[in-house]
């Protein structure tokens, strides 16, 4: 298989998208002529014109409010959001109209629409460009939320979300786009599509799980490395669509080691991470667990801007490998007391 | 351009479906038959029905928390209203939405929304649609006074004008967002002017007129799809309270009986009776049927069923 950046990927399934049904348009700042502000959409102007990728003004509220409208009356917009800390300034259009427009109107219509957004720290550029705020938008029923973690998943998860009839948040990782990853050649990617709500066992493993999303399913397989050098079998389990999220995934992993970390690098309190321990703990899985559910996220802290603090509040694979070894020990501190 | 006395009288009928509507409405909320609040338009009838009724089919229409007269002048069938009215499943949003959030698509109903200036920048995305589309068709969006004060209002406006949207913005100005006279919230009286901002036609006109309304926008149809959005704003009254509580402390009772004289219902009769000579037994036949409409919208909905709990969790995500 050919080998292609993050990026790539994503501009490829919003390409392949928009040749394959021309309900498919494009919105968003900067997103023509400059390509995007990571170059995501470069070239898209040129094959696709300006009725179908248009540059808006910096206006991220009508950017969501406007794709919420279309969407319900028949396009499938695809809205760029220049950084995911901008939701801040859309949530009415986010939260009260694209989640809730089709319940609350007795479910007519349908609001198939992708807002696609970089998020993460790592690029210092501080507090308001770094967020990891996806436990936001899945608390709100009508949403669905993915972030995936490879160019492979990329792709196939974007192709889904855009073919699907729901408002999908779309977290992007900054820090991935330029990393590069196998990916079908173009020539079969009508079937390169990824179901939302399916998660990936990145790595199978039996001694521990690592539950984990986005740039941190990548620290996860680094740390999973090092682990398996000193005999340590780590499974690491990517769940890429947080709503809807794979229980059954979720639960049948953790009954398989027994032992769970959850990474993300969003902040601890008020965290996704919450959301899986509590799924594995009123599960069957709780009777498994040789150790207590451990979760390493983000510091609760805003973003900071020099570059060892910025990488210090966040979790890294020398952090994971850590958590993961104190885990281990926790079992034997526990067999050790019976 | 002249207008004809049957859709003089058709206006008149929905204007006085409305009242009977609302009239109805506010009754059941003091026998404690429903929950929740309700809005009420009565006073500002005209809005909503003069602008409704110079629409097609397929236009679309984005209407307020007050916006009975916007759905009724749309073509709503008050049936399905008054069952939502009641939470019933047989409503037009199958009772989850109440009368804050009636919408009927089949009707060009997008929706009424419960967040202030809520369709504006849903209307620049519906309008979107339709010139991405290629169709002869225009976007309504009503919204009040107060919600030009919100910062979506100035978003939309901008980009529908950008690009060139069918959009009519419709400014309903009763002169209060909820207990705030809007001179204590701009500092313009003529809401218009803010059209010119965005290098958009702005008009301002005697809300209360329902002829004049349904003329001009009759005409801003053909203006929005040749040049793109307008703002029209309405100027009229709400008499009622802002919702079903509200002690009206904020102005007088010689205030609202001004207004009351400026009754747009009557108005139109006037001008049928004595203009158009259109015979009293006529237009009384036409009070008759509009009472009956709304009696029977409310045996229909009384009569509907609950909604069932079993299912709801099924209606959260399209298929
Ligand atoms: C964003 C938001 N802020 C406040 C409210 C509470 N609220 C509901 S209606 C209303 C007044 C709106 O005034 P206006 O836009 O002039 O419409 P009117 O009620 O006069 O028809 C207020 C403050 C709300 N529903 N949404
Ligand atoms: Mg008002």
């Amino acid at each position: 298989m050919r080998e292609i950046t993050y990026a790539d990927a994503i501009r490829e399934a919003m390409s392949e998208e928009m040749r394959r049904d021309s309900r498919v348009i494009f919105i968003g700042e900067d997103i023509g002529v400059y390509g995007g502000a990571f170059g995501v959409s470069r070239g898209m102007l040129e094959e696709f014109g300006e009725t179908r990728v248009r540059d808006t003004p910096i206006s991220e509220a009508v950017i969501v409010g406007a794709a919420a409208g279309a969407a319900m009356t028949g396009l499938r917009p695809i809205a760029e959001l220049m950084f995911s800390d901008f939701i801040t300034l859309a949530m009415d259009q986010l939260v009260n109209q694209a989640a809730k427009n089709r319940f609350q109107f007795g479910s007519q219509g349908a609001i198939p629409l992708v807002i696609r957004t970089p998020a993460g720290s790592g690029t210092g550029a501080a507090a308001q460009h770094s967020q990891s705020l996806e436990a936001w938008v899945c608390h709100v029923p009508g949403l669905k939320v993915v972030i995936p973690s490879t160019p492979y998943d990329a792709k196939g998860l974007l192709k889904a979300a855009v073919r699907d009839n729901n408002p999908v948040l779309f977290f992007e990782q900054k820090l991935l786009y330029r990393t590069k990853g196998e990916v079908p050649e173009p020539e079969l990617s009508e079937d390169h599509i990824i179901p939302l709500g399916k998660a990936d066992i990145k790595r199978s493993g039996h001694d521990l799980t690592i539950i984990s999303y986005g740039r941190m399913v990548q620290e996860s397989l680094k740390a999973a490395e090092k682990l398996a050098g000193i005999g340590i079998d780590t499974e690491v389990l990517d769940i890429r669509t947080l709503v809807p999220m794979d229980r059954q995934a979720v639960i049948a992993s953790a009954k398989k080691t027994g032992r769970v970390l959850i990474v993300h690098e969003a902040v601890k309190t008020g965290g996704f991470g919450g959301e899986i321990v509590s799924t594995i703990a009123d599960s069957e899985a709780f009777f498994y667990l040789d150790a207590p559910i451990k979760r390493l996220c983000g510091l609760d802290v805003p973003i900071p801007y020099n570059p060892g603090l910025e990488a210090g509040v966040v979790p890294s694979s020398a952090a994971i490998y850590t958590s993961a070894l104190e885990l281990m020990e926790q079992r034997q501190l526990m067999q050790g007391a019976t | 351009m002249a207008v004809s006395d049957t859709v003089l009288l058709e206006l008149y009928r929905k204007m006085q479906q409305t009242r009977f509507f609302e009239e109805t409405a506010a009754h059941l909320f003091s026998l404690g038959k429903v929950h929740g609040t309700a809005h009420f338009c009565i006073g500002e009838e005209a809005s909503g029905i003069g602008v409704g009724h110079a629409l097609k089919n397929e236009d679309y229409i984005l209407q307020t928390h007050r916006g009975h007269g916007q759905a009724i002048g749309k073509g709503m069938d008050m049936k399905r209203m008054m069952a939502e009215f009641l939470g019933k499943e047989t409503g037009c949003c199958k009772g989850y939405g109440g009368c804050m959030h009636i919408a009927d698509f089949s009707v060009g109903s997008l929706g009424a929304n419960g967040i202030v200036g809520g369709g504006l920048s849903l209307a620049v995305g519906a309008a979107l649609t339709q010139q991405y589309l290629g169709k002869n068709n225009v976007t309504v969006c009503f919204f009040g006074d107060g919600a030009t004060n919100q910062g979506i209002f100035h978003e939309s406006l901008n980009l529908a004008s950008v690009w060139k949207l069918p959009v009519i913005f419709v400014c309903t100005n009763n002169l209060y967002g909820m207990s705030t006279h809007v001179s204590k919230a701009m500092n313009i009286t003529d809401i218009a002017v803010r059209a010119a901002s965005y290098n958009m036609k702005g008009i301002s006109l005697d809300g209360n007129d329902v002829i004049t309304i349904y003329k001009e926008t009759l005409q801003a149809r053909d203006y929005v799809l040749q040049h793109g959005p307008m703002l029209m704003v309405l100027n009229t009254y709400r008499w009622m309270g802002h919702s079903k509580s509200d002690a009206q402390l904020y102005r007088t009772k010689e205030e609202v009986d001004e207004w009351k004289n400026r009754d747009p219902i009557k108005q139109l009769r006037k001008t049928l009776l004595e203009e158009r000579h259109i015979p009293v037994k006529k237009i009384e036949e036409i009070d008759q049927e509009a009472e009956i409409d709304v009696e029977q919208a409310l045996a229909f909905a009384e009569q509907s069923p609950e909604p069932r709990l079993d299912s709801i969790l099924a209606d959260v995500y399209a298929d």
